[in-house]
């Protein structure tokens, strides 16, 4: 009996010391790899126009929210450029140059309705494939349209189609994805 | 108590001797040391030839054809020390005998299948036994289950497997390991049992909540994991066990050996070391589904008949990689692997895993202590310590490639006092308190919000059960329980998400910090939980029993009901837990009938739960986020019922045949809102056939046919969703809803046993399992989106025990 009780003795102790040891306040975290933001940037001679979408609270309730800065001119080409951001670190981390590290397992897709006429890679991932971080924009005739810009992480760049920027045999996983509605004037 | 059992196989077999021409019979009886009860199921051998007899329902056996002279008796009982005992024939013998049984548990009684460990007197319960646990010893816990009525199991892919006792898992089922109450993080549905099988002799499922020694929110059930007993004397055994499948190209091995000692001391260790590649389907790789475990076991400890102790430490540790094709990062990534018929990704066969994937560890560490006062009882203390750390990889970039996305250190400690009041004839009381203290901590490193937050959870208990033998055929039980649980949490919220919950209303003063736009609260919760139960069980002389329950349970909400707030990938849905859900309230009743006539073997056991403030998840919206929109699904709570019928059956054809086949149902309704519960098991029918031959090496050979019939109840959860594609957006239902169809499938085994070695026996057995190659997905199964379950699987099991 001697032994039961010098043990539960010392089973108590170490409950208490533990219990005791300490009630620290939890690190905050900032979500790393969330991406926040994403500017396309379409820039023709002098006139640039940015489209923007931008979601600080990442996966909470709050909705993106989206801005286009201008109209684009009818019958124009434009050089374009994606840049993603993660606005909840600060100062804000730029994604665009992960994406770039790991080119051969990203690409974009650009999917347009309306006065946009053309849509075109300007860059190349280490296999030679598109990335899509550099692109052309053609618009057309006058009217509306809407641009969608969506990264894919590991697509199957060698499906069909796929690096000609058609997203249906992509597969992989979105890393993100906007629509803007454009006026092209 | 034990003239209770009830058998199903076993009845009283006597085999007699070839003697010369000895023409004695020895006619005994067995009982209780304490009490005088008789033993039922004992086993009597005598030494050094192979006559053996088992006692009936009285106590009684008889042996005959025995000569004049003395012969030594061995009288062993699973319960009970065993003893070794002269006796003298001279002419027609008579002898009593006496077991002292050295198993206590809140009125052990009732067996099904051969098996000896009783939970409860009156609740439904089933328990498998070694020869049934080893057959999975490649498989793990919730396959092994599976061979019960009424328990199936969800899984996420081929290796994460938890059980489901009459549709609830999680949370709501409680898994008891060596007298220890797991604590491994098992409210997550991807999180499966961190135990390994081949530690345990005995595995008994309790329907409900009447197990009240081991917890009171049992509205599931109870899994009692029992591991070898050892006995006094002087011996030194073990048993290896080799497995090779084809699918997954791997396999496992597992080794113990047990060194016991006449004096009361005990060893014993025991280790598994399981390495698989990926599964496959039928018709494809499942890729990224591999596995490795590594488990290892040691314990020592003294058994006196009035005192002694057990210390016991097990380690458990698994990677498990999750398919890749069920990664996906936008409800448009869902709707293209529903659409597609195969998974997105199907890669070459390998050994490698990738993220996403698991890596778990799981300690466990227990002393107890035994003492009996003469005509009083038993006292028992148990402290143990348990660690666990779940870590979660997903597909991450840049420099976050190797880190964990989800790093999360559960510790707890629990100290419990049982006393066994067992002197008594015709009662028998037990009471208990437990403490337990528990802290999460998740590792801030990982750059990924937690999932769980950081908390701190004491919990006190106490329960006192009681047992009146009415009459010598029926017994009577009642217990009670109360539970106190303290839950002190700090978490991050997103600002945005705390006002939409509507916090900022209601939990405004909880807050105690700010972090850009997080705010940190302080959620404190205390939960008075109260438990009971009443039964009655009785025994009819022509080989029935019936025995009927009812139990109340409450459960406080669990961390992930409370605090979930964030993407779950491969659902692609949000989670949202709910700082206002309350305990959940189950009162069951349930009725169990069992007969033996004949060859035949009957059980039934019909059972309805209602339960109150049952907590579930349903989808409440869409929401808008940088990957399109996400559908949402926040905890709620709802008035529920369960109800449904487990059935099993045995009939031996001929004594070298036998059928056997189970069944379950159950109905689940949604009261609220008059609409099915969600995640309900489709009822199953199993059938088997099974012939023996134990003249031909213990020969074996057995058919399944499993049918699993398609659930046709369940909520229509099917959402609209706009994809883009190529031409712009378009829209499109997700249905996400509907259950896969039914399946059948055939499953093979064979075995035998043979001598080879002089110190050991070899068990090989082979079994195919899926032997058609069936296509199948199934409900349970969380991946049943992304591929098909899996394919044909041959088995090889060496099995050595010496």
């Amino acid at each position: 009996m001697k032994i039961i009780k010098h043990s539960i003795l010392a089973l108590v102790a170490t409950i208490s010391f533990v219990s005791c040891s300490d009630d620290d306040t939890p690190q905050v975290i900032n979500e790393e790899e969330v991406i926040t933001t994403m500017n396309v940037t379409l820039t023709s001679g002098s006139q640039t126009v940015t489209l923007t979408s931008q979601d600080l609270d990442g996966d909470g309730p709050n909705a993106p929210e989206i801005t286009v800065s201008g109209n684009l001119a009818a019958n124009t080409t434009y050089t374009g450029n994606v840049e993603l951001l993660n606005e909840t670190e600060s100062p804000a981390e730029n994604v665009t140059e992960e994406v770039e590290e790991e080119n051969a397992d990203h690409q974009f897709f650009f999917i347009s309705t309306g006065a946009i006429a053309d849509t075109d890679y300007a860059d190349v991932d280490a296999n030679g494939d598109p990335v899509g971080i550099d692109f052309t924009l053609t618009t057309g005739d006058a009217g509306t349209a809407t641009l969608q810009v969506i990264l894919r992480h590991l697509p199957e760049k060698d499906a069909e189609g796929v690096s000609d920027g058609d997203i249906t045999n992509a597969n992989g996983e979105t890393d993100f994805q906007a629509e803007f509605e454009i006026t092209v004037e | 108590m034990k003239q209770f059992w009830f058998a199903f196989i076993l009845l009283a077999i006597t085999k007699i001797a070839s003697a010369q021409e000895c023409t004695y019979t020895l006619k005994g009886n067995v009982t209780d040391y304490h009490d005088g009860s008789p033993l039922f199921g004992a086993l009597i051998q005598l030494i050094d030839t192979d006559v053996e007899a088992y006692t009936d329902f009285d106590g009684n056996f008889t042996i005959s054809g025995l000569c004049d002279g003395t012969i030594q008796v061995q009288v062993s009982h699973p319960d009970c020390e065993s003893i070794v005992k002269l006796v003298e024939i001279k002419g027609n013998t008579t002898t009593a005998i006496k077991l002292e049984h050295h198993l206590e548990e809140i009125g052990e009684v009732v067996v099904v299948e051969n098996s000896n460990v009783k939970k409860t007197n009156s609740a439904s319960e089933v328990t498998i036994n070694t020869a049934t646990i080893q057959k999975y010893s490649n498989d793990g816990l919730g396959n092994a289950l599976k061979e019960i009525s009424g328990v199936s199991s969800l899984n996420t892919g081929g290796a994460i497997v938890k059980p489901v006792i009459d549709g609830m898992h999680s949370s709501r089922v409680l898994i008891i390991n060596n007298g220890v109450r797991m604590q491994d993080q098992e409210w997550g549905v991807e999180h499966a049992p961190n135990v390994d099988v081949n530690t345990a002799e005995n595995i008994t499922v309790v329907k409900g909540a009447s197990a009240l020694k081991y917890g009171g929110d049992a509205i599931g059930g109870t899994i009692v994991i029992d591991g070898t007993q050892p006995i006094a004397k002087d011996s030194l055994y073990g048993k290896t066990i080799l497995t090779g499948v084809s699918n997954g190209r791997g396999g496992s091995v597992t080794s113990s050996l047990f060194k016991t000692k006449e004096n009361g001391w005990y060893y014993k260790g025991q280790g598994t070391f399981k390495y698989l590649g990926d599964f496959e389907a039928p018709d494809y790789v499942l890729s990224n589904t591999g596995s490795r475990e590594k488990d290892f076991s040691v314990g020592f400890g003294l058994r006196k008949f009035k005192y002694g102790f057990n210390a016991y430490y097990s380690f458990y540790n698994t990677q498990i990689g999750i398919l890749t094709a069920s990664h996906i990062g936008s409800v448009g990534d869902l709707a293209n692997a529903l659409e597609s018929n195969t998974p997105l990704v199907v890669n070459d066969f390998t050994y490698t895993i990738q993220a996403p994937y698991q890596d778990v560890t799981h300690h466990l560490a227990k002393v107890d202590f035994y003492r009996r006062f003469s005509k009083l009882g038993k006292l028992s203390i148990q402290y143990d310590f348990q660690q666990n750390n779940r870590k979660e990889y997903d597909i991450r970039t840049g420099d976050d490639r190797n880190k964990a996305a989800m790093d999360m250190m559960l510790n707890t400690h629990s100290l419990q006092a049982d006393f066994n009041f067992d002197a008594y004839k015709h009662y028998k009381f037990s009471a208990g308190i437990a403490g337990s203290y528990q802290k999460n901590t998740p590792d801030a490193n990982t750059g990924v919000r937690r999932l769980i937050p950081d908390y701190i959870q004491y919990n006190l208990g106490a329960y006192l059960a009681a047992e009146h033998s009415i009459s010598d055929n029926t017994i009577l039980d009642a217990g009670v329980r109360y539970d106190y649980r303290h839950l002190d949490a700090k978490k991050f919220y997103l600002k945005s998400r705390w006002e939409e919950r509507g916090y900022d209303e209601d939990f405004e003063s909880i807050i105690i910090g700010e972090e850009n736009n997080q705010w940190l609260a302080n959620p404190v919760f205390n939960f008075h939980n109260l438990s009971a139960t009443l039964g009655l069980k009785t025994y009819f002389t022509n080989n029935t029993q019936l025995n009927a329950n009812i139990s109340l349970a409450s459960r406080a909400p669990n961390a992930s009901e409370l605090f979930s707030d964030g993407l779950h990938h491969s659902a692609a849905i949000i989670e949202l837990g709910d700082l206002r859900i309350k305990q959940e309230v189950a009162k069951k009743v349930s009725i169990g009938y069992a007969k033996t006539t004949g060859n035949f073997t009957f059980n039934v056991n019909p059972y309805a739960n209602l339960i109150n403030d049952y907590v579930i998840m349903q989808p409440t919206g869409l929401q808008q986020t940088t990957r399109g929109a996400f559908p949402v699904w926040e905890y709620s709570q709802i008035n529920a019922l369960l109800t449904g019928v487990d059935l099993s059956l045995g009939y031996q054809i001929v004594p070298t045949l036998k059928y056997s086949t189970k069944a379950a149902y159950i109905y689940a309704e949604d009261l609220d809102n008059n609409k099915p519960v969600i995640d309900i098991p489709g009822t199953n029918w199993s059938n088997g056939l099974v012939f023996t031959q134990p003249k031909w090496n213990q020969f074996e050979a057995g058919l399944q046919w499993e049918t699993v019939f398609k659930q046709n109840r369940y909520p229509d959860n099917d959402f609209e969703a706009t994809i883009p594609t190529n031409n712009g957006n378009v829209t499109k239902t997700i249905r996400i809803s509907e259950p896969p169809n039914g399946y059948g499938l055939l499953h093979f085994n064979t075995q035998c046993t043979v001598n080879w070695f002089r110190k050991s026996d070899l068990t090989i057995g082979f079994s195919i399992q899926n032997l058609l190659n069936t296509n199948y997905r199934d409900y349970l199964n969380r991946q049943r989106y992304y591929a098909d379950d899996l394919g044909r699987n041959f088995k090889l099991q060496l099995t050595f025990k010496y």
